[in-house]
């Protein structure tokens, strides 16, 4: 059952949000064990909520909904984690903007989901806390960084979930997971009480069965918000309900449709989703956006050079863990090197390194400017097709362990979605048929800066049209 | 690009992180970070001479309010998660000079 139909069935008294919370925490108990897509699963809080909702208290957009939350936003007086022992024993004296908004549409919040520590990592095997699993085939990851929320979306445990995506955190495990994942255009939706990875490209987003509930869980949760000076003013269109494509000139990114690693099949479906729209009325052709090729290459300087700064809080002092030394900096060294993962170290000590002395210009500057490059390739792009189509991940979910010994191998999963970071434009993965094992196969749509609307519509298309 | 990152640099760059490294950490850290930055600097093969940096991707400008009074979060709590407290402040080892 779809959130739109759970939200209107608990608004016009059909349903009972207390009974859609029991179906969800029933499969929660059947195979959460096997998934662990939760650090932890807020039973008695939820039912609170949906009492309240039953209650006429709090009937909005989303009444009755369980919505879990990736364990990077911060909810008052509840464990937030990033799956980070640096964090042990925390709890935020403060909401989220979107944890706010969720609440005041009548979602009720059922836990906190797994992720790569801080949100760093592709397959949520970074995580202290052990990974998750993908709920297609327990032997394989779930993708990341978000990868908690995108199992408890496909395992049904919750129909809407929120993500963040940094380099593709929200898209890539959608695709591995076979739901929608979203990120919006940079600024679209309040960081407030997100914990900040790489404040330049972090952006939270959706998780959902499908494009329409996606579109719900979006409407609900953006717009400005004085407590986010990123945020950006004014209102937000509507993302619309209609699937029409008639006209719209669609662009299948070269580089990314011919780039080295990637699937067969995962090739074929975008072709095919493509060669969907193109029946549909829409011009289809291919655009050549060659900086994209250096997207990786840049996102891997500029993201841990600001991780680096925004990590710098983790001292000890102030929240979380402390590991006594007989010095201040002492006890921050040994709380640091304790409390982080072996990933957020590297990409620290990495991020450090691109702006020390010495290496500022040739790493962290030169990154600067071939994002400008990049920018400027989607611009051009833009001048001719309203969205672009590319994989969302090279390959279909990989197994448990495959390329944890590998940093770069990891880091290759996002190089189809990096480069929409870098620009700050929306990007959302649909899912589109599968591979010969079953497993399924996201594409990519991207779309100009506050172009949902198209990008939902076009989404909208690719769902209609999937196998 | 230089030449590839050395353990001496790899332990200088911990120090200014602020890791505590193991010396097995600091051994696999020096290979991980030269493969990473090979690739990385793959950066270094576009001209870029007249290109403007992004250090953002909006046109940022700085954002006011009024200068009316509002409640913050409540001291109390962000004190009560703080690993160690005293007197209404955070509460740290010595962080100058020798023991006395």
């Amino acid at each position: 059952m779809s959130a739109r139909e759970i939200a209107a069935d608990v608004r016009a008294g059909r349903r009972k949000a207390r009974d859609v919370l029991e179906e969800h925490l029933a499969r929660v108990d059947a195979r959460e064990a096997d998934v662990h897509a939760f650090n932890l699963v807020l039973a008695d809080a939820a039912r609170a909520a949906a009492d309240a909702v039953d209650r006429g208290e709090n009937v909005g957009p989303l009444a009755g909904v369980p919505v879990a939350l990736k364990d990077n936003m911060c909810t008052r007086g509840i464990a937030t984690t990033c799956s980070s022992r640096i964090l042990e024993g925390w709890r935020p004296p403060y909401d989220a903007t979107v944890v706010e908004r969720l609440r005041a549409a009548g979602a009720v919040v059922v836990g906190k989901t797994n992720l790569d520590e801080f949100a760093m990592g592709s397959s949520t095997e970074n995580s202290a806390f052990g990974p998750t699993r993908n709920p297609h085939d327990l032997a394989l990851v779930p993708g990341g960084s978000s990868g908690g929320s995108a199992a408890a979306v496909a395992a049904g445990f919750a129909p809407l979930a929120l993500g963040s995506d940094t380099g593709g955190s929200i898209r890539q495990p959608a695709a591995l997971c076979g739901v929608v994942g979203a990120k919006p255009t940079y600024g679209a939706v309040s960081r407030y009480g997100l914990i900040a990875f790489a404040s330049s490209l972090d952006q939270i987003g959706p998780f959902a069965a499908n494009v329409d509930d996606a579109a719900l869980l979006l409407e609900t949760i953006w717009g400005h918000d004085p407590c986010d000076s990123t945020s950006i003013a004014g209102s937000r269109a509507s993302l619309g309900s209609g699937a029409d494509v008639n006209g719209l000139r669609v662009g299948l990114i070269q580089e990314m449709i011919g780039s080295e690693g990637l699937e067969p099949a995962v090739r074929d479906a975008v072709r095919a989703a493509a060669d969907a729209l193109g029946a549909a009325g829409a011009k289809v052709d291919t655009v050549s956006l060659p900086s994209t090729q250096y997207g990786i290459a840049a996102y891997y300087l500029i993201a841990p050079a600001e991780a680096s700064s925004n990590l710098a809080r983790y001292d000890g002092v102030r929240y979380g863990l402390r590991v006594d030394g007989e010095d201040v900096s002492r006890m921050n060294a040994a709380t640091r090197d304790a409390g982080f993962g072996r990933e957020v170290k590297r990409r620290i000590m990495l991020g450090t390194y691109a702006l020390s002395a010495g290496y500022y210009d040739a790493y962290y500057g030169q990154a600067q400017r071939v994002r400008t490059l990049i920018i400027r390739d989607f611009e051009r792009a833009y001048e001719q097709f309203d969205v672009l189509l590319a994989p969302t991940s090279p390959t279909v979910a990989f197994e448990i362990g495959a390329k944890t010994a590998d940093p770069l191998a990891m880091y290759l999963c996002d190089v189809c979605t990096v480069p929409v970071n870098l620009t700050g434009h929306p990007g959302m993965s649909v899912p589109f048929g599968t591979d010969a094992a079953g497993l399924p196969i996201g594409v990519q749509v991207i779309a100009p800066a506050l172009g949902e609307p198209v990008m939902f519509r076009v989404a909208r298309a690719i769902e209609e049209a999937s196998p | 690009m230089a030449d590839r990152i050395t353990r001496a640099e790899v332990e200088h760059v911990a120090k200014l992180a602020r890791l505590a490294l193991s010396d097995d950490e600091l051994a696999a850290l020096t290979g991980e970070l030269g493969a990473i930055l090979d690739y990385a600097a793959e950066v270094s093969a576009l001209d870029t001479h007249d290109v403007t940096p992004t250090a953002h991707p909006l046109p940022l400008v700085n954002v006011f309010r009024p200068d009316v009074a509002r409640a913050g979060v409540p001291r109390d709590e962000v004190l009560a998660a703080a690993p160690a407290a005293e007197d209404d402040k955070f509460r740290v080892p010595r962080i100058l000079g020798e023991a006395p």
